[in-house]
């Protein structure tokens, strides 16, 4: 499996499809961060300046997203560029029997291949990370404290857990389909469906289980937005989004949108430990690594007793 | 006693009701040079798939050095080098960098590996484009390189599919010489499967003649060609400087000569066994100069062309 992950990284790096995606995402980190940090410049006088830094990845300026929204749209095609041909094309190469007929199983392809492409993009990830944060230091001229690096942290790990799905996704298509062009397609229309259509059906299944007006009592909406979050939830976007606010602000302390009266009441106000913020998304993390073992396993079935003909 | 190094027992495949291999029984001996031939869609390269463990056999077993194919694989491939039907290259790695690759793959440790890749590209005589990129290879460049490919791993046992498809006639013969010397020079046994048959009958020991899934033939050359187009016989071909009904029927009357038919001053004799000493004495006795004798050896072609006459 090691020939193959080396092999696989090399070609990464060399190839124009790293560079490219790696000059836009890098394009849209720094250009959301700068109006990040102008918008924090603006207000720091009103607000405190606790966990001031992480509002670099969160705050939206009044012309662009913020990070994190960058990240979520951007994520999925990463992970889908970096995967959609890596069998078939060597399939249509013919190279594909030619390394299938040495001594290697079969797996270690699709593990040596799904590796190397998660290293290239924890690499992307963590320099851009890295970029966004000398810019942010520069700009609002705060260091981050400890606390907020290791949020950093874990906020990466999310990241590379989400595009690592797409990733996934990516390569059980391009085992799914023959040709580039099907996978990529089958690939962007799943992502387009779990990013923008999903929150259309979660209110469609909301409305039709538990539907509500402006009559209805408290414990109804209530139903209402559960039923329309655990459908949101079955997109890894929603679930990278709900996670990585939790992380990177520790003021969220639940996951819902509608919170009762009665059950703020109770709450202190104040930020949320790491520890506590991990909790409300930990649920979120075993999702998202569920749904790559399903990528995985799937591939793993398809692939395993194929017939490799080279034609 | 060691097992053969190729052997099969009613192995068959089917695709999804057409059967491409019908219950083939094959052995092949160390050090041989087994010659494959069939009318395209006859099912040799599923044969070979299924010996390699890259497709299973519906029904039978094919075994490798007494390794199932389908069970064991890696010990199968361990061993074997397989030229595919249309062999594929990384295109933007040079000749050396896409050997390199196999050996790793072979966990052939690198300072013995780069002995051997410049050993292998001599023999097929790429050294002087070693470093040059595989995507501005020629066609015939690249069968070279399979085969280069194919002895990198110091195989006991290759399966070369089509191996001179689409080289010139140069081309062709030079690749015929590396088969022969590595099977001679290294012991190395080859199966071999083609379309031309004056090339398979010039360098194999023995060849299985496949039709339809099922092997109607198989033996060597002469024999087949005996028993096949001769029906069993001797046949000479002898030119006389004067030919007379005394010199016909004394040669006639040889023991072990069925037929003399007269044709001018050529005489095609047949018989059940190899008559010439005596033919020639009877020539000389009869005041008569041989000036030719051959004893009629069949082509490959005619006995080939036998069997679809049959059909
Ligand atoms: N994937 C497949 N699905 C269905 N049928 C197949 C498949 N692959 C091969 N066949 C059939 O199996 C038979 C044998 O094919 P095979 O490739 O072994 O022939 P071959 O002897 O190698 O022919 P050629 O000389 O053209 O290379 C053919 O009739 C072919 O149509
Ligand atoms: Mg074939």
């Amino acid at each position: 499996m090691r020939a193959v992950f080396w092999k696989e990284l090399a070609d990464y790096f060399g190839s124009w499809r790293f560079i490219i995606i790696f000059a836009v995402i890098c394009l849209a980190a720094l250009s959301a961060t700068y109006t990040a940090a102008q918008t924090i410049r603006g207000d720091i006088a009103q607000t405190p300046t606790e966990y001031v830094f992480l509002r670099l990845f969160t705050t939206s300026g009044e012309t662009l997203p913020s990070f994190i929204f960058f990240l979520s749209f951007f994520g999925p095609l990463i992970g889908i560029i970096f995967g959609f041909d890596v069998i078939n094309s060597e399939r249509s190469r013919g190279t594909l029997s030619r390394v299938l007929s040495q001594p290697l199983f079969r797996d270690s392809v699709i593990n040596g291949k799904f590796l190397a492409g998660l290293t290239a993009i924890a690499i992307m990830l963590a320099s851009i990370i890295l970029v966004v944060s000398g810019l942010g230091l520069r700009m609002i001229g705060v260091a981050p404290a400890p606390g907020e690096v290791a949020r950093i942290g874990v906020f990466f790990l999310i990241s590379l857990l989400y595009v690592g799905f797409w990733l996934g996704l990516g390569i059980l298509f391009s085992v799914l389909f023959r040709r580039t062009i099907t996978s990529v397609l089958a690939a962007i229309a799943i992502w387009i469906s779990l990013a923008l259509f999903i929150s259309m059906f979660a209110g469609i299944a909301a409305n039709w289980v538990a539907p509500v007006d402006q009559h209805s009592e408290a414990e109804a909406i209530l139903e209402h937005e559960r039923i329309y979050d655990s459908v949101m939830r079955i997109s890894p976007t929603t679930l990278f989004g709900e996670a990585t606010e939790t992380v990177l602000n520790p003021g969220k302390r639940t996951l819902r949108g509608v919170v009762l009266v009665r059950e703020v009441e109770g709450m202190i106000p104040g930020p949320l430990a790491l520890g506590q913020s991990l909790m409300l998304v930990w649920p979120h993390l075993v999702a998202l690594i569920a749904l790559i073992l399903i990528c995985f396993a799937v591939s793993y079935v398809r692939f395993m007793r194929e017939e490799i003909r080279a034609t | 006693m060691a097992p053969p190094v190729v052997e099969t027992i009613k192995l068959t495949k089917d695709y999804d009701g057409t059967r491409a291999v019908d219950s083939l029984d094959l052995r092949i001996e160390e050090g041989e040079i087994f010659g494959f031939l069939g009318p395209n869609g006859a099912g040799k390269t599923t044969t070979i798939l299924m010996l390699l463990g890259l497709t299973e056999p519906t029904l039978g077993v094919a075994k490798v050095c007494g390794h199932d194919a389908t069970r064991e694989p890696l010990k199968v491939k361990r061993i074997t080098g397989y030229l595919p039907e249309n062999v594929g290259f990384y295109e933007d790695l040079t000749a050396r960098e896409n050997l390199r690759y196999i050996t790793r793959l072979n966990r052939i440790p690198e300072r013995q590996a780069s002995g051997k890749i410049d050993e292998v590209l001599e023999i097929v005589g790429l050294s002087e484009v070693a470093d040059r990129e595989v995507g501005r290879f020629s066609r015939g460049m690249k069968r070279r390189l399979g085969m280069a490919d194919v002895l990198v791993k110091d195989p006991r046992l290759v399966f070369l599919d089509e191996p001179t498809a689409g080289i010139d006639p140069d081309g062709a013969s030079q690749i015929l010489d590396f088969i022969v010397s590595m099977s001679k020079e290294k012991g190395i046994t080859v199966l071999l499967s083609s379309h031309l048959l004056h090339q398979v009958q010039k360098i194999c020991d023995r060849v299985g003649i496949i039709v339809k899934g099922c092997m109607v033939a198989e033996g060597p050359v002469e024999r087949l060609g005996r028993e096949v187009v001769g029906g069993g016989q001797n046949a000479l071909e002898v030119q006389v400087t004067e030919s007379s009904a005394n010199l016909i029927e004394s040669i006639e009357s040889i023991p072990g000569v069925k037929a003399v038919e007269c044709s001018g001053d050529m005489l095609s004799i047949r018989g059940d066994k190899d008559v010439r000493a005596e033919v020639s004495r009877a020539i000389f006795e009869n005041g008569s100069l041989p000036l030719h004798i051959r004893a009629q050896d069949y082509t490959l072609e005619e006995i080939y062309l036998k069997y679809f006459r049959e059909e």
